[in-house]
């Protein structure tokens, strides 16, 4: 047998999070991600936690991504400064919410996907919370404090941890703790003390389902993560799940599904800019981007449905009937919910409608496969009362 | 009994007069976790030994079985096709991927025993 695939680790030594020893306790299998030494699955394996994660809660330690406060005088001066960056709405934000948004480059490449949060409350004027890929965080706070005004300052929060409890018992499993929560919509940001700990719990995450993240002190996470896995209903799942969780969901991964060479209208990202963002024309690349709005993309990313057994990987030629290559696959796996193999992937845009019939090139053998929907299964936010 | 082999990358053969059986083991099959999904070969065809009999995936990744001695694939495990999940089971037993009628014997002196196959995982962990 050949040796499964591992993930790209970094040359040099690998950075734990507050949550190692824990992992290591609770029996995970380590692998490099990101530079960092990280759980990719516990004992029951990737299948039995992705379940367990759409029947009742995950938890995950993200404690490898990146966190920031951009701070400035008040909350125009700072919106109008990263909007400079990006081409989300972020002065429309109210206080306490999040955008999903991407950092671009002069091509309308995307350099970064990140959250943004206008932090609410009146001593926060001013502050925005910044979440962003772990195996980018290093080059975007860089790129994001060189283009900042004066008065408007980037903070590394290299002393806070982040942990996502996922899944449809997870407002239950969480409200145990932190009943102040419950009620909280999605895509909003609460500061709130949990436990003792000085907590920004985010209604937010990248299973499809409902949900937290929760940004903890980094001396106080493990008894946090403790707290919450000492509830029946919570289990911890490993970065092989998170995976498989968010390719069902139809969400990117940074690097594979998303990169500098794709815009936000290929990456079929196209909703995530507003129109005052379209009119305003003053974010990076925006010639090119808005460009691709009015006149079309040459090719497109889209959700794929293998239809028989094969999963198809990241990298698999996708072809037309006739063989001819028109795209490949940036994500491909099973899907356990699904019960059988899912894919995204870049195919030229006249094959991107729904329904179109194409072929997927595994081991050498032309296999049937269709355009699909994505989410490949049905999301479950909780959009407040 | 009859006689089972193992070579270093995780699979075994169990020869039965000329016939060899052939699967991975259960070492394997932690290893890779959940199986989701097997590919066998075509019955009829040739292998020569070190050649990619089947493949097994798992939700993360795939993985080659390669053929541990050469002969012609006389009956695959079709039941694997519908139930992946056998191999993670009963990797030594009900979980076998092909059988191959040998082509040359010899080769299997070549691989591990039991114990030596155990030696060779002890030291992996």
């Amino acid at each position: 047998m050949s040796e499964a695939i591992a993930d790209t680790g970094a040359e040099a030594p690998l950075k734990n999070t507050p949550l190692h020893e824990l992992h290591v306790e609770l029996g995970a299998k380590m692998v490099p991600f990101a530079g960092y030494d990280m759980p990719v699955q516990y004992k029951d394996g990737v299948l039995t936690e992705h379940l367990h994660t759409r029947q009742a809660a995950g938890l995950f330690d993200v404690s490898h991504m990146g966190q920031a406060f951009l701070t400035g005088p008040d909350h125009e001066t700072v919106a109008r400064a990263m909007e400079k960056l990006v081409p989300g709405d972020v002065l429309v934000l109210e206080p306490g919410s999040t955008r999903y948004t991407l950092l671009l480059n002069e091509k309308g490449g995307i350099r970064d996907d990140l959250m943004i949060t206008r932090m609410a409350g009146a001593e926060n004027d001013g502050k925005l919370f910044l979440v962003v890929n772990a195996a980018c965080k290093d080059a975007d706070f860089a790129h994001i404090a060189a283009n900042m005004p004066a008065g408007v300052t980037l903070s590394v929060l290299a002393d806070r941890a982040l942990i996502a409890l996922q899944g449809p018992k997870a407002a239950a499993a969480m409200a145990e703790l932190a009943p102040q929560t419950a009620d909280q919509a999605f895509m909003t940001v609460n500061e709130t003390d949990i436990d003792g700990a000085a907590c920004l719990v985010s209604r937010s995450g990248y299973t499809g389902e409902d949900g937290f993240e929760i940004s903890v002190p980094a001396d106080k996470v493990e008894a946090l993560t403790r707290k919450l896995l000492s509830d029946e209903r919570v289990k911890p799942i490993g970065l092989g799940a998170r995976d498989s969780l968010r390719l069902e969901a139809g969400l990117c991964l940074y690097g594979h599904d998303l990169d500098e060479d794709t815009t936000p209208i290929e990456g079929a990202l196209t909703w995530t800019i507003s129109k005052r963002r379209r009119a305003e024309d003053e974010f990076p690349g925006a010639e090119i981007v808005l460009g691709q709005i009015t006149n079309g993309v040459s090719r497109k990313r889209i959700g794929i449905l293998p239809e028989g057994k094969a999963p198809a990987r990241e990298g698999t030629d996708i072809t037309d009937m006739d063989g001819n290559k028109i795209g490949v696959v940036t994500s491909g796996g099973y899907g356990p919910s699904v019960g059988g193999p899912i894919a995204m992937g870049y195919v030229e845009t006249d094959f991107a409608k729904d329904g179109t019939p194409l072929q997927l090139v595994v081991r050498g053998k032309a296999r049937p496969a269709r355009v699909a929907k994505m989410p490949f299964v049905e999301k479950r936010f909780y959009r407040g009362k | 009994m009859s006689d089972i082999r193992f070579t270093d990358q995780h699979e075994w053969v169990r020869v039965e007069g000329d016939v060899a059986t052939i699967g991975i083991s259960n070492y394997a099959q932690e290893q890779l976790g959940d199986v989701v999904f097997v590919e066998l070969p075509e019955t009829g065809k040739t292998l020569a030994a070190g050649d990619e009999a089947a493949v097994v995936e798992s939700v993360k990744a795939a993985s080659e079985v390669y053929a541990p001695v050469s002969g012609e694939v006389v009956e695959v495990n079709g039941a694997l096709e519908d139930e992946p999940g056998g191999v993670n089971e009963d990797a030594m037993g009900n979980g076998w991927f092909v059988k191959l009628k040998l082509s040359d014997t010899s080769e299997l002196d070549k691989l591990m025993d039991e114990a030596a196959y155990k030696e060779f995982c002890d030291g992996l962990d």
